[in-house]
């Protein structure tokens, strides 16, 4: 431990804890802009200067070192002045309509404004001059709010390893676009979100297909089916007022309900229906010689990341659609079918804590019914919207089931939302199909959990050993498949998420700020809310789901039998970087 | 968004990429490389459009976007090559406040090009330059060596028409 002086008293803190580190464990918090924890550090923004005795200038704590005898000065009139001045100089050049900016009330700028009381018209002068890019399908880029504090250019390099935006051109003229003001939508951007959750304003942001919900549940035409993934559950509640790992399962089925859509139904059916194929498409390729690793492919934005950067991976790549495309296909064939109901006037909604979901539903074959799967996908975020707007109080929502037959789901689907659980959920019925149900059978496989980036783990199934990786995060998963390719490592089968962590911290869950995410781990304590609803559920094998049992003895047949190939299943294509 | 992509078609041959790919090759393993490739390759090709940086950053596993980063970061890269008549406009202290920054602005109003860049003919170019040791005869401005002083904005046209 270093002893040091904060503002006049004694502490300790760890070796090689920064000030901005050591003073949040005596209690103090700095306030931060440009820094995000396994991000971004590169102390640019200035806002979290704070007075070291000794020192030459005031120094930016989130990145400078304690070390011992330090004497820290975190709220003297120079540096809450020079706090004060960086603020005003920011809004000097930033769009300030922040009345209705969908970031309004969480927007880690505007928080320091009121709390500094900043002179918003302080410096009055030219705005850099910027476009909108709305060109992808899932996001919005607004440059004319952006800070330049670069979260989003970090985590698109490397979190994701993608690096499709960065800083351009000088000075006053510096704008986040891509290469050559390319278009967002003719880059390599595989839509993950990553740079939406990582943004401090409301600069990025995903598209908002909220209206086209409300629109389709006004038409009385249409019947309106809405499917909710694992990890909405895990997050949604952070909109309202819940601390991070609450499940707000019962209550987000109640507002779906409240909202009016026609079925309220469980992204977890198909998790267990895409387990169903997906175990057995494995157990095929091993038994059959197949193309190993076999990779999973729940996850869109690592499914572009592989056509864009790994194209060599595609035969690995399990043939199943997502459990999004999954539900959309079931929902318009067989519940359209056994209903009465002519899928043309279903409109198929979903709740993703994903933003590649709605790049995803308009990808080529994804359409088991003539017409698409899924009509409108819309993120955890855009669901708080839509519940805030419609005056429903959700706190004080009972819990609520979701609507028969496409509502359950067992234990094993909605872990599908934590990295490994997949994975985990693919092991417990590859096994039991392979080895039989007996006593021992193992359910829970922990080796494949936790937030590490890179996870392994070998099995020994009916006699045969089955090695398994998983990886969470782009720049993680280009990490593991370079491995394989330079033939360093090799596995049956790879669990690969666009997100680090999992769907739980998916580009279109709540947005928590800085100072939140600089001091816990958000996709640990969501993956709690998941891994606690498995141990109570008393399915925990997608096999034993009832509903998902009766889809194949009433309409599929079985497992990865020629219908299920034609409306579950989907192809890829190798895609050019950028035009 | 307006795709900045060069006026002018890309004309490189396989010689140059020949002299890029051996530079590229020389510095991969080299800490902080993208500079000289950069300087290098602007040698080669004179200018560094989005063929010429899509090679690079291949070459060297690096986004595109970085490479593109560093090149408008530094005045000293080009998007785009030079015209066959260089128009380079004195905007240093004496031509500017004798009202070179309108004659500039003239230039890019008639050719429809902005600083830097070039008329899709391959035609002319527009730069702005500081002094060129001619303040007597401000606001000044060449044309490859052709040398015009004491100018005003309606001279603009009757010196473009001599290159027509």
């Amino acid at each position: 431990m270093v002893n040091i002086k904060i503002n006049g008293i004694d502490c300790q803190a760890p070796e090689g804890s920064t000030i901005l580190e050591a003073c949040r464990l005596a209690g103090i918090r700095i306030p931060t802009l440009c820094y995000l924890k396994e991000i971004n550090a590169i102390g640019a923004c200035r806002i979290c200067v704070v007075e070291v005795k000794g020192a030459r200038s005031l120094v930016a704590a989130c990145v400078y070192p304690i070390n011992e005898g330090m004497e820290i000065f975190t709220a003297t009139p120079k540096v809450i002045e020079s706090r004060k001045t960086t603020l005003e100089l920011l809004l000097s050049n930033h769009n300030k309509s922040c009345l209705s900016c969908v970031r309004s009330g969480n927007c880690e700028l505007q928080t320091l404004c009121e709390e500094y009381g900043v002179d918003a018209t302080r410096f009055n002068g030219e705005m850099t001059r910027s476009d909108i890019d709305c060109s992808a399908a899932h996001m919005y880029r607004d440059n004319s709010k952006c800070i330049s504090c670069r979260r989003c250019v970090a985590a698109c390099a490397k979190t994701q390893g993608i690096g499709v935006i960065g800083a351009n051109e000088r000075g006053f003229a510096t704008e986040i676009t891509c290469a050559f003001d390319m278009a967002l939508a003719d880059t390599a951007c595989v839509s993950c979100g990553q740079c939406i959750t990582a943004c401090p304003v409301g600069a990025l942001s995903e598209k908002d297909d909220t209206q086209k919900v409300l629109d389709a549940i006004a038409d009385p035409e249409k019947y309106v089916v809405v499917q909710a993934a694992p990890a909405v559950r895990a997050s949604l509640g952070e909109a309202f007022g819940y601390p991070v790992g609450t499940n707000v399962e019962g209550k987000m089925v109640a507002a779906l309900r409240r909202l009016g859509f026609d079925k309220v139904f469980d992204t977890n059916f198909s998790a267990d229906l895409t387990i169903m194929e997906e175990a057995n498409e494995f157990i095929g390729r091993v038994q059959n010689g197949g193309v190993l690793p076999m990779i999973t492919s729940c996850s869109p934005g690592w499914i572009r990341y592989c056509e864009n950067y790994f194209p060599d991976f595609i035969p690995n790549l399990s043939s199943c659609k997502s459990p999004q495309q999954m539900f959309g296909a079931v929902t318009k064939t067989y519940f359209a079918e056994k209903n009465g109901i002519d899928p043309k006037n279903i409109v198929s909604v979903s709740v993703m804590p994903c933003t590649a979901k709605k790049f995803e539903l308009g990808r080529d074959d994804q359409a088991a019914a003539g017409v698409p799967d899924v009509d409108i996908s819309i993120t955890t975020r855009e669901l708080a919207r839509l519940i805030k707007k419609a005056g429903i109080m959700f706190n004080q929502l009972p819990d609520e089931k979701c609507d028969s037959p496409l509502g359950t789901g067992t234990g094993a689907a909605v872990i599908f939302g934590a990295t490994g659980g997949v994975m985990e959920a693919a092991l417990r019925t590859a096994v039991w199909t392979l080895e039989g149900k007996k006593d021992g059978t193992p359910i829970e496989f922990t080796e494949v959990r936790g937030v590490e980036g890179i996870k392994e783990a070998t099995y020994n199934v009916a006699g045969m050993e089955v090695k398994v990786a998983i990886a969470s995060g782009l720049a993680n998963a280009k990490a593991l498949l370079k491995k394989v390719q330079a033939g360093e490592a090799n596995y049956h089968f790879i669990e690969i998420m666009g997100c680090p962590g999992g769907c739980v911290n998916g580009g279109g869950q709540i947005i928590q700020p800085a100072e939140v995410r600089n001091f816990t781990d958000i996709r640990a304590d969501r993956a709690k809310v998941l891994y606690s609803i498995d141990e109570a559920n008393t399915l925990r094998f997608s096999h034993e789901n009832p509903d998902v049992k009766a889809l194949y003895d009433e309409f599929l047949g079985e497992p990865n039998s020629h219908k299920a190939h034609e409306i579950l299943h989907t192809s890829y294509k190798a895609q050019k970087l950028s035009k | 968004m307006a795709f900045k992509k060069c006026a002018v078609p890309f004309a490189g041959t396989a010689e140059q990429e020949a002299q890029l790919k051996a530079v590229i090759a020389d510095h991969k393993d080299d800490r902080g490389a993208l500079m000289p490739v950069l300087q290098k390759a602007q040698e080669i090709y004179g200018y560094l459009p989005i063929e010429v940086q899509t090679m690079i950053a291949e070459g060297m596993d690096i986004p595109l976007e970085k490479v593109y980063g560093v090149v408008t970061f530094y005045a000293q890269f080009s998007l785009n090559p030079k015209g066959k008549y260089r128009i380079s406009v004195c905007l240093g202290t004496a031509c500017y406040v004798k009202g070179s920054g309108d004659i500039f602005n003239k230039f890019s109003e008639i050719l429809g090009i902005k600083g830097g860049e070039i008329t899709p003919d391959g035609k002319f170019s527009l730069d702005a330059c500081r002094c060129i040791g001619a303040c007597g005869l401000a606001p000044v401005l060449t044309v490859n060596e052709d040398v015009y002083g004491n100018l005003t904005v309606d001279d603009v046209e009757k010196i473009l028409a001599k290159y027509e």
